[in-house]
């Protein structure tokens, strides 16, 4: 009779090694979730800040009329697509933060803009909500990396296929204007 | 950050159960002593820690924060501290922004408090903000949000209360030996027995405390060099921290709000003296030279980066806790932030904003007079009206 609690044995220590590793997985994909959503949540806040940046710009350079329109034209393509993957939302915020990139760089030519004090506390609101979108993707894609790892290595790569859990993707920026100065600046 | 706050419970877990049975190793001395019975001695003395826990948990987690003159501030009062503190939150991941104080000091210093991630609050002095740039200041905040996200905080408050209660157990267990000296009350040890009993009950009271010193910064080290890897995971700026640490270690005012209990909740051990190696046993933090030696050569932003530029610095075994080193791979580091060596940023321009956040918060009163003067009045003046001392305006208060 002794095999019988053997067998018992495996049995239990099996189930509470695949509760543990589903667990795992929940809470993994959970936090790849909620990092998700704080990405959202910045680049909602951009796309707010914009109109108030594109307005006071306006007031003292309104012959730069196409740089302008550009960070409009960007803005208003981003918020289209707010509901898309995350690839293709990476390729398109990419743009919108090279687009103003350009236009902080154009202001700097105006003393006058420089010193207004809206404009100076849109300069810091504006500098912070990109460091934030950057930490959040930085928090997301390190999330996506641990949950996507978790899928892939033996053995929670069992209990992933069974349950269904998919590798998630990368918030990655395409742009390469992006790439070479994801700091915006205004000095 | 999972696997590293279960490898941090494990390695502190050691720690303080060896206070713990230092505090029993007390009451059993003091037991066998007094009443002859060791047991009792263990319970009183486990009793005695209950009790400091429950009052230091039950007064909150602003002890510290109403010990050092700390004013809570909301966005529009430092804007920039605040976007500094929720970015170094998004970067963390923690669930809730922690608050945030300002302290009325020159010292550069800071720290934070809290036993849980969502009640957490991080201090830092104004001696501080006027000192650091951007990129420095957000090293400093993702070190203390790496305390919080650790569970040092936590671990720290529970260390220090048992250090507390072994050193006054001590203390006034072996002040009542001394000075009642043959009335014991214990008969049932009688003779060479007893003289031996007393004198090891005696070594063991003196011992206790430095033991119990020694583990709690052995502990407090240990999570200095850890929160100093997660600052460079959350910022990918190793530098930022580095400079920052310069700075400040090579400041020569000490802050007036610490004591020994909070030493190791600062970001850097408040209470060193200039030229000291600090690497013995009896400091709360590590050597601030090693700590920017070793963020200095770091090749990556990751702990295993850290670990590895921690190995060549020092040529010993590594900081970091090996399951935590495995879950993320190489991650590169970014460059300087361009607003940090920004023309506009400077000291003098830092004073002032922190200035007036401190005179708003004593409830003075600002008036910006034409002639370019700026007054500041005192609450509860009985005067209606003040008179500019450059030009002569009277202005209504």
């Amino acid at each position: 009779m002794w095999w019988i609690w053997v067998v018992i044995a495996i049995v239990v220590i099996i189930a509470f090694a695949l509760v543990s590793i589903y667990n795992g997985l929940v809470r993994k994909r959970n936090q790849v979730k909620n990092a998700w959503a704080q990405i959202d949540v910045q680049l909602k806040r951009r796309y707010d800040l914009i109109p108030n940046l594109v307005e006071t710009v306006k007031g003292y350079a309104s012959h730069e009329r196409e740089t302008l329109e550009a960070v409009t034209q960007a803005r208003n393509l981003a918020q289209q697509v707010a509901n898309a993957g995350a690839g293709e939302r990476a390729k398109v915020e990419g743009e919108l933060s090279s687009a103003l990139s350009r236009l902080l760089a154009v202001a700097e030519a105006y003393p006058d803009l420089k010193a207004n004090q809206n404009f100076l506390a849109l300069q810091e609101e504006l500098t912070s909500t990109e460091n934030k979108i950057g930490f959040s993707r930085q928090f997301y894609n390190d999330s996506v990396l641990r949950y996507n790892n978790q899928t892939q290595v033996f053995p929670s790569n069992i209990v992933a296929g069974m349950f269904g859990f998919k590798a998630e993707e990368f918030f990655e920026t395409t742009s390469e204007v992006e790439r070479e100065a994801p700091k915006v600046s205004f000095s | 950050m999972w696997e590293q706050i279960r490898a941090n419970r494990i390695r502190s877990g050691f720690i303080v159960v060896f206070m713990g049975a230092l505090l029993v190793f007390v009451g059993f001395a003091l037991g066998l002593y007094f009443f002859g019975s060791a047991e009792a001695g263990a319970l009183i003395a486990i009793v005695v820690w209950a009790i400091m826990m429950l009052v230091a948990f039950s007064q909150g987690d602003n002890i510290l924060l109403s010990l050092g003159k700390a004013h809570k501030i909301k966005k529009e009062d430092h804007p920039r501290l605040h976007n500094i503190v929720e970015e170094m939150t998004i970067a963390s991941g923690l669930p809730k922004m922690p608050d945030i104080y300002i302290i009325d000091d020159p010292a550069p210093n800071a720290f934070a408090t809290g036993r849980k991630p969502d009640k957490a609050a991080v201090a830092v002095t104004s001696g501080l903000l006027q000192k650091l740039n951007r990129d420095e200041l957000q090293g400093v905040i993702a070190h203390e949000l790496g305390h919080i996200g650790n569970r040092d905080t936590m671990l720290m408050a529970i260390g220090s209360i048992m250090l507390g209660t072994i050193v006054i157990l001590a203390y006034y267990g072996s002040r009542v030996m001394f000075f009642s000296g043959g009335n014991r009350r214990s008969s049932s040890s009688g003779g060479s027995g007893g003289a031996i009993l007393l004198i090891v009950a005696l070594v063991l009271l003196i011992l206790a405390p430095i033991a119990a010193r020694l583990l709690y910064f052995a502990l407090s080290r240990k999570r200095e060099y850890l929160a100093d890897a997660s600052s460079a995971l959350y910022t990918r700026y190793p530098e930022g921290l580095a400079s920052a640490l310069e700075k400040i270690s090579g400041s020569r005012t000490q802050l007036k709000a610490a004591n020994n209990a909070t030493a190791p909740m600062y970001i850097i051990n408040p209470f060193r003296k200039k030229g000291m190696a600090a690497s013995d046993l009896t400091s709360t933090h590590p050597p601030t030279s090693k700590r920017i030696q070793v963020l200095r050569s770091m090749s990556g932003a990751s702990f295993g980066e850290y670990d590895a530029a921690f190995k060549q610095v020092a040529g010993k075994r590594g900081v970091v806790p090996a399951s935590t080193m495995a879950a993320v791979a190489a991650m590169p580091l970014r460059e300087a932030s361009e607003e940090a060596d920004k023309a506009a940023d400077t000291e003098v321009k830092r004073a002032r904003e922190v200035g007036d956040v401190l005179w708003r918060k004593n409830q003075y009163r600002t008036i910006d007079c034409q002639c370019g003067a700026r007054l500041r009045v005192p609450p509860g003046i009985k005067a209606s009206n003040v008179r500019c001392p450059r030009c002569g305006t009277v202005h209504q208060l």
